[in-house]
This record gives C-alpha cells, structure tokens and sequence, in this order.
C-alpha cells in the first residue's frame, strides 16, 4: 500500500515536466499533493470508509502514464455510446483525449476538454473562478485527482441556453497497460437559466485492472437544470472512484441517477451544496450487482438555505457475494428553515452470502423541516409472488415483475429513453426473462 | 400470591398522582421547577483521596472485604484500561473529565444494616421522601423491593426476605462476590467484558457497588425489583456494576431509577449493566434517568457514560425501556446480543434534552441466532439548545435465518437553536433477513397548539400533552407508577421551552 503511493508521489517530477510550473493552477496542484501526501489512501478506520477497503486494490503497479495514444476502431466501440450520432461526445482512451471518436463544440457552447481550459488564457476566467472551488479540500482521494489533474471534460452552457443534443462523457481503457490508474477531471458550469443532459461512462475493452479515480465539479446557476447520467456498467476487472460535487444556486434543479450495474469495486462520492432558496436536488440509485462486486454509495446533502427541497431514493438488488453499502447525509443547518429533505434506501438481498451495509443519516438544526429517511433490507414478498402465480404467472417472470416494480422508482424518472431501454434491456438479460415491455 | 395486592395499589398509585394535573399543582411545579431534586444529604462520608492507580484499587478492594480473585479481575481490567483511548466519535462535546481529580470511594461512614425501615438515618429517609420514592410507602403500598444505593454503597435492600423464599438473589454486588461467588465468577464480564470501552474498563477496575440479582430456574419474581442511585457526594464518580442474571423459563421486571443532587462541577457517572436471559427467560429493563443536566447556562451536569448490555440465549427475551430526561452529556447504548435461537431483544426509548444537554444514545442489536427478532423505538426530543442523537447498529450475522428488525426512530424539535441527528447503522449478511427503519423529524404544529388553546388549554399544558402523545408507545412499555412518574418528568424537563 505504501508502495504506490510512493510511486504517486515520486512519479509528481515527470508529471510536471512541460507543465507551467508557476501557474496558478498548478499551485493548487502543488498544495493538492501535499494534502494526499499528508493523508495517504483512506482506511477501513476512517467513519466514511468503514466498509470499503482500498487495500486490495492498492496492491498492484499501476501505470500512471499511458504510453501511447492507442487507437480504437470505432466499429468495437460503437455499441458503448448510447447514441451513434446526435451527441456531443467528450471520448478519453486510456485517459488521453480521442479526437477521432469525439465530437465536440465550441458552437453557443463549450464542450472541449479539460486539458485546453487549463492552459489556454480564453478559459482563464472560468477556471480561476471555477476550478477546484467545491472539490474537497481534505478529502485526500480528491487532492489526488487535484495534483494530477490535467485531462477531462470541460462543459460550459451559456446564460438561457438550452443544450439540443445530450453530452457524452465516454472513458474506455484499452488494455495495453498491465494496469492502470486514471485520474480525469471534469468541470462543468451551467450558466443561468440553462439546460443540459450528460452521460458519464466508464468502460475498459479487455479484461485488465484500472482503477479510476474521477472528480466532477459541477456548478449550477440561478434557474439551470442540470439532468446526469453515470453509468457504470464496467469489466469485473475494473475499479471506480467517483467524487462529484454540485452547488446549486437559487431556483436550481440538479438531477443525478447512478447506475451502479457492474465492475469490481465502485465507490460513489456525490455531494450537493445549497447556496440559494428554492433548489432541487434528486439523487437516485440503482444498484444491482453479482459475484463479488462491491459498490459503496456515500451521498450528501447539505441543505444550507431555507426552502430547498431534496430527494434521495437508492435501490440497491444484490445477488451471489456482492456488498452493497449506502452511506447517505442529510445535513440541515439552523437557518435552513422550510427544508423537505427525503431520502430512501431499499435492499433487496437475492442470495445467502450477499450483504447489505446501510447507514441513513440525518444532522438537524433547523425546527421548521420535514424530514424522513427509510431503510430496508427484505427479500420479495412471497403473498405478492403467489398472487401472481396463482393468475398463471412463472415464478421466474413473476420474481422479475417484482424485481422491475422496484427499480421502477429510479427508473421513472430517466428522461432519456434509449438509456431507459437499455437499462431495462441488462435488468431482463439479468433475470433471464423477456417480458415484452418496457418500463 | 406477592403480586394480587401490588396491582391494586398500582391502580391507587396512579390515581393520586395522575390527580397532580390540577393548575395548583402545575403553578407548583413551576415554581420549583430549576431542578427539584438538587438538594445534598449530610450524611457522614469515607472518602478516598483523588486519583486513580494500581494502590487505589487494591484499597477500594481491601476495603469491600473481597477475595483474591476479584482484586486480580480489578487489576487486570485496570491494566488494560490503562492503553484504552477516551472514544471521540460520539456526537457530543465536552470537556473531558480529569479521571485523576475524582475520588473513587464514598461510602456512608456507618454502613447501616437495617431489618427494617425504623432503623434507616432518619436524614436518609428524608432524602428519599424529597426524592418522591418514600421507602415506605414503597413497601407498604406498592410492594417494590428496593435496593437504593447511595453514593456506591448500598445502604438498605427491602423485602429480601419475601424473595428469599423463592430463591431469588437481590443484594449488592459487593455482598454477592462474597456470598456467591460462583455465579458472579461464572457471568461478570461475559457481556461486557473489561477490554470492551474505555469506561466500561474504568467501571470494571474501581467499581464500588451495584446490584445482584439472580432469578433461579422457572421462577416468575412476583415484584418489580427496583433500584435507585443517587450521586450525593462532590467529586465523586460513581462506577456502578448491575448483573442481572435470569435463569432458564425465568422472569423479571427491573427498575432502575437516578436522580442527582445540584453540583457545579461535573460529576461522571460510569456503570456498566449486565444481563444475562438462559433459555426461554425473559428481562424487563426499564430504567428512568433524571441526573443533573446542568443549570440554564450549561454549567455543570452529570456525564453518563454508561455501558449496557444483555445476552439473549435460545427464545429469552431482553426488554430494555428508557426515559432520559437528565445529564449534561449522555452516552448511552442499551444492546441485547440475541445469540439463542428465536430470542427476542427491544429497545423503547425517549430521551429528552433541554438547554444545553446533549445526548447521543441508541441501541445495537446483533443477531446472531435463527428467527432472531428486534424492535427498536426511539423518540428524541430536544429544546433549547439542546443536541440529541440516536446511534443505532442493527446487525445480521450470516447464519442468522429468517432474522427480522424494525426501527423507527421520530424526533421532535422545539426552538430553533436545537438539533436532532440520527446515524443508523444497519449491516446485513444474509438474504434471509428482513430490516426496517424509518425516521422522521418534525416539530410541534402550530395547528395543533392552536386547537389546544382554543379549548382552553395553555400552551404550556399543550405542549406537554403532544409531548406525552408523542411518546406514548415508549410510554406504555413502563410499568405503571414509572410510567406516571416518566410523563411528569418529561413535563418539567421541557418546562421553559417554549416562547
């Protein structure tokens, strides 16, 4: 364990090499690193790891600079995008940028990459006001990101734009390395009343061990919409850590679904930050896993102004030795009065060695709320499944009618159809059924 | 036989003092309500000099006539307590007692040994009738043997005899490690051993009294046994030990009650309770906690760090029921360990914090056996400037089958200055378990306060008829005279906040 970090820190000179080293940015990468170097990886001892090891992961050599860009043939890779042609689409190989599968725009809106805004003086404005404003400080997984930050999304929705088509955010890994350790970075401001849709992928090509560990900025101004996608439905061979941040101000609505569907260890950071009245925030979950996958959702809320309003709903179905954890918080402050903050996690545990570690919380301090929080932990409910059967319904199309009808909350709500399809497509592969319909 | 004429004069109890909800009696009770309990018994005391070492606890030891193998178990438990760490997790602030400045042993000085109540201090029985639980109306009436202790040591234990006959054991801890010594061996630190936590280990090396009580096999005990502490002395902490042992198809409901004089400095309370229910026994734990919170700045207040604990072997059940109205500062996670096969574990809890008080309390129910199940009720209500929070684990072993929970856990808040927190641990390991929690935070309905008023009812009164509503499934869990005496203590402990 204290071998790749030594790695990740004294692999920092080659890193540099060619960076503008008196940069501003650079300085917060600088100051970024020293912060991972004081705190290393987190530990099962620390409260918000208490059921997620890094340990095992932190075993192997990974490569932190890809040799070469490798080329991908599109025909392979096509089936990964969830449209062929009508999105932008922001594609990384191996972490480096692929113009070939790519198709960005500058056009009423930015949508470029990570590497450019950084370095190029147009940008300049954005990223002094923007980057690395809401990532956390102390989070030492972030300072990672932070010192090596370099390459990603860059997204930018002017004032009263709508974005027509969605964005793509696709990162495959081709292989070619042993192992692998990504760091993108993305930043996305959505101006005032703006709109978008954004898709993030994380896929690897071959059976190979990558590890991703992301970070997200996302700033949402006064009336904009945001509505994002992650979609992680990874090799058993791959690994992700994602930290999103979102701040949110007045009259904003910031949506995100998390499809948690494959891959071997999946940790999920999303916190949102309230910083004007009358927000939305909407986070939804669907988890469903098998072998011995491990996804770990830690969300929070932190409701700092009066009348927000925020929606939790995770669901979480897990088979054979998979874990599942949920580690959501509400944080209400004194002055945040009016505050209706819901949040919900339900299990369904298919198998005997499967478990489920679940822990919903809620710090309040203002009087004048509403808020709830529910947890179970169940199997399918055996009178709804004879119900079924005894109107001629198999027990394998009625276990998946049930299984459906519960991840139909988080399934609702998507309002992008081809994904809805799809992700009804692998829960149906899943159940080995074909019930003939969409939800 | 025992318990015929006990129910008839629980009915009469409640009578008179449901009777107390007159306005005199509520004008009565304002006046008097800074804390009505602070008050000090002058009564001759030994007292250790401060501080804490491996002397100290041969002494406490020596001086409670115990045998070698306790001394030992104390030292050991001291050793290594010594490389425990005060935990901080807990959501609370405070600043830590220096466990060096507290005396470990105060004992009266005439350690009185009374047949019969005529013999008692008169002083002693004045602080008891102050105290509202008069002993003798307490056995004259209600038929509750009491084991009060005082400062560590008890000092009076009624109706021993009546339950002698049915081979039931109700002593002090000190005199059960010289009488029983087997059984004390055999169980003490099976449920909560020294090494668990920090104050568990604390308690176990310098604790000076406690309760015993052994229920033999398929014995019903006919009375609610019940004992009272009481924190008397300054700069004394107050290390209990309780064993509650319940031998198989055995029953027994246990009171614990506590109350604290007013003192400035904080005082720490440390106990560690043990119980043990052998196959197909059951426990009734209900305890009622009203230690000095503290006056309205915050100033000092009782810490309650307190360690309880019951193993629930093959279809026995454990019942823990609390109302926390006291202490600046509680830390405090009744659990049951269903071990057995079809054992039940409960946990019903209202824990109210006003001013400046904080509590962090819970429970943890680990399912280890089949057909395991676990309710959990918590109402939080905080006022003021108060913080509370539930802390609760519920965990599934995985060759725990077919196990079942169900937690709710509601907070009330009232003030704006308040918080109310809740962190629910639930761990799954099996497919076969069915979990539920839910919880909801909410404040008094100005609606609600409106339609009492309009019916003549003051808001004052309003209040605590939603708070009692409120709490009402906890409520109903106490026995009857606990459950008169817990609703007009949630009444004074919310007096004064609103406005």
């Amino acid at each position: 364990m204290m071998e790749f970090k030594e790695k990740l820190l004294s692999s920092y000179l080659a890193f540099e090499d060619g960076l503008d080293l008196s940069d501003s940015v650079h300085q917060t990468r600088a100051k970024a690193l020293k912060i991972f170097e004081q705190k290393g990886f987190p530990t099962k001892r620390e409260e918000a790891w208490k059921y997620t090891s890094l340990d095992a992961l932190l075993q192997l050599d990974y490569s932190l600079f890809p040799k070469a860009e490798s080329s991908i043939d599109l025909n392979a890779v096509k089936k990964y995008f969830l449209y062929d042609t009508d999105t932008y689409k922001v594609i990384f190989i191996d972490g480096v940028y692929s113009p070939f599968l790519s198709n960005t725009t500058h056009d009423g809106l930015d949508v470029c990459l990570m590497s450019a805004a950084l370095t190029k003086p147009k940008y300049r404005k954005l990223i002094d006001s923007y980057f690395n404003k809401i990532a956390s400080e102390k989070d030492s997984l972030t300072a990672l990101n932070t010192s090596y930050a370099k390459e990603g999304a860059y997204i930018y929705i002017p004032k009263s734009t709508v974005a027509e088509k969605p964005i793509e955010i696709i990162h495959f890994s081709s292989g070619i390395e042993s192992a692998l350790w990504l760091q993108p970075r993305n930043l996305i401001v959505i101006d005032k009343n703006a709109q978008v849709q954004i898709i993030e992928k994380h896929q690897s090509l071959k059976e190979h061990p990558v590890v991703t560990n992301s970070v997200t900025e996302i700033y949402v101004h006064q009336d904009a919409f945001v509505d994002y996608y992650k979609l992680q439905n990874d090799l058993h061979s791959a690994s992700l850590i994602d930290n999103t941040y979102i701040v949110q101000e007045k009259n904003s609505h910031a949506s995100v679904h998390t499809f948690s569907l494959g891959g071997k260890l999946i940790r999920n950071n999303l916190q949102f930050f309230h910083k004007g009245e009358h927000i939305r925030s909407t986070l939804k979950g669907l988890t469903i896993l098998h072998g011995h996958q491990h996804v770990d959702h830690s969300t929070l809320v932190q409701h700092a102004q009066p009348n927000c309003e925020s929606y939790q709903d995770y669901k979480g179905i897990f088979a054979a030795q998979s874990e599942g954890v949920f580690n959501g918080q509400i944080k209400v402050d004194k002055i945040a009065q009016k505050t209706n903050a819901f949040q919900q996690n339900n299990n369904l545990l298919l198998d005997d060695k499967a478990t489920v570690n679940t822990k919903p919380q809620l710090e309040i301090f203002a009087d004048d709320v509403k808020c709830s929080h529910g947890c179970t932990i169940g199997q399918l409910d055996e009178e709804a499944l004879f119900y079924l059967r005894s109107r001629g319904i198999p027990r394998k199309e009625a276990k998946a009618l049930l299984t459906y009808a519960f991840a139909n909350n988080v399934l609702e709500s998507v309002q992008l159809p081809s994904l809805k399809k799809r992700i009804n497509t692998f829960i149906a592969n899943k159940l080995g059924v074909n019930l003939g319909f969409d939800l | 036989m025992h318990s015929a004429p006990a129910d008839v004069v629980k009915v009469f109890h409640f009578k008179k003092l449901s009777m107390a909800y007159t306005e005199e009696e509520l004008k009565k009770e304002l006046e008097t309500k800074e804390y009505e309990y602070g008050f000090y018994t002058d009564i001759d005391s030994d007292t250790f000099p401060n501080g804490l070492n491996e002397e100290i606890i041969r002494k406490i030891s020596e001086k409670k006539g115990e045998p070698e193998w306790m001394t030992e178990w104390r030292l050991k438990a001291y050793a290594s307590w010594c490389k425990m760490i005060e935990p901080e997790w807990a959501n609370v602030t405070y600043k830590k007692p220096d466990l060096q400045a507290i005396s470990y042993y105060s004992a009266p000085k005439t350690k009185p040994k009374y047949n019969s109540l005529d013999e008692v201090d008169p002083e002693l029985l004045k602080t008891f009738e102050k105290l509202g639980i008069s002993l003798d109306e307490q056995k004259k009436l209600s038929g509750v043997a009491v084991d009060i202790v005082m400062d560590s040591v008890s000092v009076a234990t009624t109706f021993k005899e009546t339950l002698a006959e049915k081979g039931i054991i109700f002593c002090s801890i000190t005199e059960a490690i010289k009488e029983h010594p087997e059984l004390v061996k055999k169980y003490l630190g099976t449920v909560v051993p020294p090494r668990d936590n920090y104050y568990a280990g604390l308690n176990s090396a310098v604790f000076t009294d406690g309760s015993f009580c052994y229920i033999p096999k398929g014995v019903r005990c006919p009375m609610e046994l019940s004992t009272y502490f009481r924190i008397n002395q300054a700069g004394t902490g107050q290390f209990e030990r309780t064993l509650v042992i319940a031998d198989k198809g055995s029953y027994v409901s246990y009171l614990e009650g506590c109350t604290a004089p007013s003192r400035d400095e904080n005082q720490l309370h440390a106990a560690v309770v043990e119980l043990i229910a052998l196959d197909d026994a059951e426990i009734k734990y209900s305890t009622v906690q009203n230690w000095f919170p503290g006056d309205k700045e915050g100033k000092g207040g009782v810490f309650n760090f307190v360690t309880k604990r019951g193993i629930c072997h093959n279809r026995a059940k454990i019942s823990w029921t609390q109302v926390e109205t006291g202490s600046a500062v509680t830390w405090k996670y009744p659990s049951c360990i269903l071990k057995g096969d079809d054992s039940i574990g409960e946990f019903y809890s209202i824990a109210v914090t006003n001013n400046y008080q904080q509590a962090d309390t819970g429970t943890k129910m680990i399912h280890l056996g089949k057909n395991t199940r676990s309710t959990i009720i918590s109402k939080g209500i905080s006022a003021g400037k108060s913080q509370n929070s539930y802390r609760g684990l519920v965990q599934v072993g995985s060759r725990a089958l077919n196990a079942r929970n169900f937690s709710q856990c509601d907070s009330l808040l009232m003030g704006n200055a308040c918080g109310a927190h809740t962190f629910p641990y639930i761990e799954a390991k099996n497919n076969s378990a069915q979990i539920e929690h839910e919880a909801t935070t909410s404040k008094i309905g100005e609606d609600q306060i409106f339609y009492c008023n309009q019916r003549g009812i003051d808001t004052e009164k309003a209040i605590a008829l939603i708070v009692n509503g409120f709490s009402k499934e906890v409520l109903n869990k106490l026995p009857m005279e606990f459950a008169v005496e817990a609703q007009k203590l949630l009444e004074i402990s919310l007096e004064g906040s609103v406005g």
